[in-house]
């Protein structure tokens, strides 16, 4: 039996996380997804480090290569005059279109929404951007690092006498990649149900501010603004970071409840300290979490972070080591998921990449990684002759006339 | 009489779901329900305890007044059914029969004990799609571990990636990781659906909040595997690959913080240049600076050391300190330099964008008498309108309509129900 998406058509004219991540996840389960880029104005994720061996090439990004997997590569110039020609094919041969440029970029090339929905009148036009496709600062410039600023995470990350510490990447990304997912499949249902196609306009300002919705309700109710407070939780005492054996070595451990306290304090083998009555109760761990978490530290710092938490969670407390990357690739969980897979890469050989479905597992689907992420252009013959249903003449005529670069 | 909750317009009209969730999977249902799935949280009686998790209406800690209950269970109905008896289970697998979706987070191996593990349920609805969202999952080392929002973090890498260089890592100052699990739960539910439209079958998914997260950490990872490597935490400071210094990307301002990258080269080269001849405007550029030629400054070039950059960049975090957050982000748009603000939630609510877009809603609260205001649809779609209809629901509001209009109960029978305990 095929994959679920075998025969849906995805054509990408994006960068990139947000836009292209989602026809990850699709190609995963089957879709046929082109990725059209122009080696002019390669994707920024394909032009930043780190490079296979160090040599820097726009097809040896290892960052680029983990997160496309599965995906054709289409090289297209949008600046040449025959590009729109080319365009219109890979537009009415799809049934879903994402984009991810400044707003105003696929109208420049005659490809947005309504010129696109006279070619193809029931698509799926996938758009996002940062702030979205209207208002005042429809075009803001910036990244994934910008937005997490602005939407709020930055200001409450990190330690209250210090400057806010910046959440790692373009962590508002990897939020929008998950809403993009559920809206893009639910738009394919939709359109599976009653033929009907759809404009999706995902703003990753207003996707992002979700995941932070009820400190925007305690503002307007309450006029409170949260501020950072390290790793301290209101409904938790002990909660932190603690040192571990080793270099730059930690474990995570959160205390719920007075019982749980209780049990934390055997497995430290009942020090002394522990047994003061001001860490009886929440309310004293609370108000003397400095000297709380002192004490902890001079009982983890003389063990691994692993055995730190097995001891733990032996004894029914949620702890858990702070996985540095190197540790996700070994991390049994992790690997018991899937994590991560490894692919042949035309360029720079076997190599391993994201398993965009790793989070989640079902009975009866399967998605595969099995090809890697293309080079430039790697499948536009390919493309061209089964998809588009051109010639070999037509495709070497443009070829030469410079329009697949 | 239609329920506001309901609605015909939703892109996911007509399906329905069950959502017995506490913190750790609320948001899967609230998405749903955002693109018209009529969904229905179930409480057990008196209400969940995740109504005890604030902040709060007023910052008095009532199960009633939860900002977090009501930011991530509107748009939903709510019953209350004790799942645990026997008769309430025989109620929620006759609701089952009939429903389209079952979302849970108990621990591993909980639904089981009670007989309403997804075997259970397919004998009685084969086209039922069931998530169950944990932190790690149904199987693996660690499906039995406990995990909160911190461990999970922990575990997923990203938080090695957080925090000040000389100091534990830290966490994003709000719950995070189960949110990403909820979210990938509802994507993951609409693709059984499809599934189930092509096959006629429903199936199991198993949700980890852990294998969610764990792509944050973006090029990290690739970053190992290139160069064996761990990308240091850098705190408010920035390192970028193959450059020999730490650059500093948030600078105090006048009325808080804003984010401002040093670009090189082509991304650089117009925003570098703007700003310096704006600081020179307002005399505030040294020769160095002002001789620096951006068409050529490339980070990556040795000569850009970190003696270098502490010289650049401390003139421009003292010229940006005689401005507020507002000023420096319209005249960074006006002069094409990216000078954004670490938001505030002040910031965002008054966010001119976001009211032009009209993201803001508001609801009408009728236990405490007035109208909260909230962060409104995740997305924009031409056809088929995502909006919030309806605020969280109160314990068991909608008992009544649920049990009599679904199971066809009398009022009396629901009325013993509650006496027993059972709703």
């Amino acid at each position: 039996m095929g994959q679920l998406f075998e025969g849906l058509r995805y054509v990408e004219f994006a960068w990139t996380g947000v836009g292209p991540m989602p026809g990850t996840y699709l190609a995963s389960l089957g879709a046929t997804v082109i990725r059209i880029e122009s080696g002019k104005r390669p994707d920024p994720l394909r032009t930043m480090g780190p490079y296979k061996d160090g040599k820097r090439s726009v097809n040896r990004s290892l960052f680029y290569n983990m997160a496309n997997t599965n995906k054709y590569g289409f090289s297209l110039d949008m600046k040449h005059p025959e590009a729109s020609g080319v365009a219109e094919k890979l537009v009415s041969w799809a049934d879903v279109l994402s984009e991810s440029y400044t707003p105003g970029t696929m109208e420049k090339w005659g490809l947005h929404y309504d010129a696109v929905k006279k070619i193809n009148p029931e698509i799926i036009y996938y758009s996002t951007s940062m702030m979205g496709q209207s208002g005042p600062y429809t075009r803001l410039p910036g990244f994934g690092a910008q937005l997490t600023g602005m939407s709020g995470f930055t200001n409450i990350t990190g330690w209250p006498d210090r400057l806010p510490a910046v959440p790692y990447g373009a962590y508002t990304d990897f939020i929008n990649i998950k809403l993009a997912i559920f809206v893009l499949l639910a738009a394919i249902d939709y359109k599976r149900r009653t033929g009907k196609g759809q404009r999706i306009d995902l703003s990753q300002y207003e996707g992002g501010i979700l995941f932070l919705a009820p400190l925007m309700l305690d503002y307007f109710v309450n006029d409170r603004e949260a501020g950072r407070n390290g790793n301290r939780d209101i409904d938790y005492a002990p909660h932190g970071v603690y040192p571990c054996l080793g270099e730059d070595n930690w474990c995570a451990i959160a205390v719920g409840s007075d019982e749980q306290w209780k049990e934390m304090c055997q497995v430290m083998g009942d020090p002394n300290w522990a047994s003061e009555n001001r860490f009886r109760t929440f309310d004293g761990r609370k108000a003397n979490e400095d000297e709380l978490d002192q004490g902890i530290a001079g009982w983890t710092c003389k063990l691994a972070a692993a055995d730190v938490m097995n001891r733990l969670q032996a004894a029914g407390i949620a702890a858990g080591v702070v996985n540095k990357p190197s540790d996700t690739f070994s991390d049994p969980q992790l690997t018991e998921r899937g994590a991560y897979r490894s692919v042949p890469h035309t360029e720079i050989g076997e190599h391993l990449a994201f398993n965009i479905a790793a989070g989640i597992r079902f009975s009866s689907i399967a998605p595969k990684v099995e090809r890697s992420s293309p080079c430039i252009g790697e499948h536009t013959d390919f493309v061209c002759r089964n998809f588009l249903g051109m010639t070999a003449g037509e495709v070497d005529g443009l070829r030469q006339r410079g329009v697949f670069t | 009489m239609k329920n506001r909750t309901q609605t015909d317009e939703g892109l996911l009209r007509g399906y329905r779901a069950l959502d017995l969730t506490d913190e750790t999977g609320l948001l899967c249902g609230r998405l749903l329900a955002d693109l018209g799935v009529d969904v229905v949280k179930v409480e057990r009686p008196g209400g969940d305890k995740s109504r005890c998790i604030g902040p709060f209406y007023k910052g008095r800690k009532d199960p009633e007044k939860s900002l977090y209950w009501f930011s991530f269970n509107a748009n939903k109905r709510g019953i209350t059914l004790d799942i645990t008896k026997d008769e309430g289970r025989e109620i929620f697998t006759s609701l089952a029969a009939g429903f389209d979706i079952v979302i849970e987070s108990f621990p591993v191996g909980y639904m089981k004990s009670i007989g309403l593990d997804y075997d259970a349920l397919y004998r009685i609805n084969s086209g039922i799609i069931m998530a169950a969202i944990t932190p790690f999952g149904q199987t693996g080392p660690y499906a039995g571990f406990l995990g909160t929002d911190l461990t999970v973090c922990a575990l997923s890498g990203y938080m090695s990636l957080c925090g000040d260089p000389d100091r534990p890592p830290v966490r994003i100052g709000f719950p995070q990781a189960f949110l990403h699990a909820g979210a990938f739960a509802a994507g993951a539910i609409v693709t059984a659906l499809i599934y189930r439209g092509v096959h006629g079958k429903g199936q199991f998914i198993d949700v980890s909040a852990q294998a969610s997260l764990f792509e944050s950490a973006m090029d990290a990872p690739a970053c190992w595997t290139a160069e064996g490597k761990n990308t240091p935490r850098m705190g408010g400071n920035r390192i970028r690959p193959g450059t020999v210094y730490v650059a500093p990307a948030v600078f105090e301002c006048r009325n808080g913080y804003i984010y401002f990258v040093l670009y090189g080269k082509t991304v650089g080269e117009r925003a570098n240049r703007a700003l310096v001849e704006w600081m020179e405007e307002e005399n505030a550029a040294d020769e160095f600076l002002r001789t620096i030629d951006w068409k050529t400054f490339d980070p990556w070039d040795a000569r850009v050391d970190q003696a270098y950059i502490d010289r650049l960049l401390s003139q421009i975090a003292g010229f940006f300190k005689k401005y507020t957050k507002r000023e420096l982000f319209e005249e960074g748009l006006r002069r094409h330099i990216m000078l954004f603000a670490l938001g505030t939630p002040a910031d965002i609510a008054e966010s001119l964008q976001l009211d032009k877009r009209g993201y803001w809603i508001d609801l009408h609260h009728p236990e405490i008498g007035k109208s909260i205001r909230y962060p409104g649809a995740f997305v924009a779609l031409n056809q088929n309108p995502c909006t919030l209809r309806s605020p969280a629901p109160r314990p068991g509001e909608h008992n009544k309509v649920v049990y009599s209009e679904i199971l066809g109960f009398s009022e009396t029978h629901i009325v013993e129900l509650a006496q027993r305990g059972v709703i």
